[in-house]
């Protein structure tokens, strides 16, 4: 099994997010970059299938030089190859990365490819979607478990308390979220080896979309620092009055 | 100006996040619903404001499969003129959009908050960015706007005067290929209220201790009528399954009351929560970060205000 995950590079958000003076960014100053949480299940996903049925994952990220790491992370992972689609700096749109992920799918023979179902940032939700529509391949999204059999994949997720199952013929792709997998911690040799490893690169064409962002923004908070009822047990009564105003004991 | 909208079904009713979604539509034109279901609930339809409703009936179209319901749609937004076509930002509603981006090409914004049409074949927009963390100030330029509707963020609010409301049965025209991807559906476990949408939830984080310590938490969850969220370290750890975590890369909720206990409130927990109308704090950090997002906090350990408050509620 040939497997393709495709990865993003995103800011550690911790305790705070910021946006540059100018709106266009999140302040990365006092933050580091990881890859994007439904991503890194992605990659842990595929290193464990091929682990079991044999084969190779190639990971591939669409960004800047510096997402290099990103790839590595992912090498030390388990994935086998990477390839970074190097962009200028400037932020590639939806379809245009779909575009970009679709030329280099062209060009190799894989079976599956893996995304996370929405980038942590962007959260735009149709990367993997347009990707399949560009391959004529059959798709299913926010999966959070997989079984391989039978030239095909089932795909599983909840929705509304029911489970649904997607039988896909291969090639294919699958869009999974966190949860699907608990990833592993990468291994010393693991990260050496990825040290040492190449990392094919090729610049993709950036093309303008009819979504545009203008800005970005911290949204008015309308909560403000928490009123302290009390403390420990003693608070309980307090606690229940304020319950009994909202109507929330019936 | 025409705006199709596709609705979902929970447990018999119209889905809250649809009702959202209807509440957005109505702020920019006349509104025109799909639903995929044997029945329309009419009644609720109209007071939101629904004018017409195609109902796509089973015998058409069984199940759910995703790119034959973009497939009708962009069929019914070349027959209804439409301006806009929108979708609650479920799992549903933003894979169908993407399908239905993808089929047209057309661009596709997630989780908006706000659209507003801006002449010609411009809107000017809000989306969420970070899972609602940040928003974006963004313009769409396209012969019809393809969005979703942040389901935590846009109110729920039925139309000032209901619309006589038109049903029309429609059969989609579908491609076999439309339907290569359908689900199989089985009902999952015992079921039980749903985090989404859920009245009250009862959260634990790391403050919990361990796997063992959540039987205080769902006893309290049942005499509120609610259910029990968890932080991402809980599922990390491995002491609860990932489908009660409450956050970025879990469900977002937007219950009358989150009771937060033993969570110190990550910006991405934050992201889940800040869709609750009450949010209430038991924490022995009396400068943990959840308190800048609750209206009450106790400072204390809630292996003692738990039990305490159970007694209280017990006792009334």
């Amino acid at each position: 099994m040939e497997i393709l995950v495709c990865i993003k590079r995103v800011p550690t958000v911790g305790g705070k997010i910021a946006v540059t003076p100018d709106g266009q960014e999140v302040d990365t100053r006092a933050s580091g970059f990881s890859i994007s949480p439904h991503e890194e299940c992605a990659v842990e996903e595929a290193v464990q299938i091929t682990e079991r049925a044999g084969g190779s994952v190639s990971v591939l990220t669409l960004g800047p030089e510096a997402a290099a790491e990103q790839l590595r992370g992912a090498l030390a992972l388990g994935a086998h190859r990477a390839v970074l689609l190097e962009t200028d700096g400037r932020e590639f749109g939806p379809i245009a990365t779909a575009a970009a992920i679709a030329d280099q799918v062209r060009a190799h023979p894989y079976d599956l490819v893996l995304l996370g179902n929405e980038a942590a940032d962007t959260g735009d939700y149709q990367v993997g979607v347009r990707l399949a529509h560009e391959l004529g391949w059959p798709v299913a999204t926010g999966i959070k478990n997989l079984t391989v059999a039978d030239g095909g994949v089932v795909a599983r997720r909840e929705y509304r308390g029911a489970e649904e199952a997607y039988s896909l013929p291969l090639p294919a792709v699958v869009t999974v979220k966190e949860g699907i997998n608990l990833p592993r911690y990468p291994s010393l040799p693991g990260r050496l080896r990825a040290k040492r490893a190449p990392v094919d690169r090729t610049s993709p064409e950036w093309a303008a979309e009819g979504l545009r962002k203008q800005a970005l923004r911290v949204p008015p908070s309308s909560k403000h620092q928490a009123e302290v009822l009390g403390e420990g047990a003693e608070a309980v009564p307090s606690l229940v009055r304020v319950l009994e105003e909202w109507g929330v004991l019936s | 100006m025409t705006v199709l909208t596709l609705v979902e079904l929970d447990g018999g009713e119209l889905a809250d996040a649809s009702l959202r979604a209807l509440t957005l539509a109505r702020s920019i034109g006349d509104v025109n619903a799909v639903i995929f279901a044997d029945a329309a609930p009419q009644n609720t339809l109209a007071s939101y404001g629904v004018t017409d409703v195609y109902v796509i009936e089973s015998s058409s179209l069984e199940g759910y499969a995703p790119q034959a319901w973009a497939r009708t749609l962009a069929g019914l937004a070349a027959e209804t003129g439409a301006t806009a076509v929108l979708a609650a930002g479920t799992d549903r509603g933003n894979e169908v959009l993407a399908h239905l981006g993808a089929i047209t090409g057309l661009p596709m914004a997630a989780n908006c908050t706000l659209v507003t049409p801006d002449g010609g074949q411009t809107h000017r927009l809000v989306r969420h960015r970070w899972a609602g963390l940040l928003l974006e100030d963004a313009v769409m330029d396209a012969p019809v706007a393809l969005f979703t509707v942040a389901t935590d963020s846009v109110a729920n609010v039925s139309a000032e005067t209901p619309a006589p409301i038109q049903v029309h049965l429609h059969k989609p025209e579908l491609a076999e290929s439309d339907l290569l991807v359908r689900a199989a559906e089985s009902p999952a476990g015992a079921g039980g209220a749903s985090l989404a949408t859920a009245r009250v939830v009862v959260g634990g984080g790391r403050g919990v201790g361990g796997p063992d310590g959540f039987a205080p938490l769902e006893e309290l969850a049942g005499l509120l009528g609610g259910v029990v969220g968890v932080s991402r370290v809980v599922t990390s750890e491995g002491w609860r399954p990932h489908k009660q975590q409450v956050g970025q890369t879990g469900t977002k909720i937007t219950p009358e009351l989150y009771l937060a206990c033993g969570i110190s409130g990550a910006i991405q927990h934050i992201a889940g929560c800040a869709g609750a109308k009450h949010i209430i704090a038991i924490n022995t950090d009396p400068g943990a970060p959840i308190l800048a997002h609750a209206d009450y906090a106790v400072i204390g350990d809630l292996h003692q205000v738990i039990p305490a408050l159970i007694q209280a509620l017990r006792a009334r």
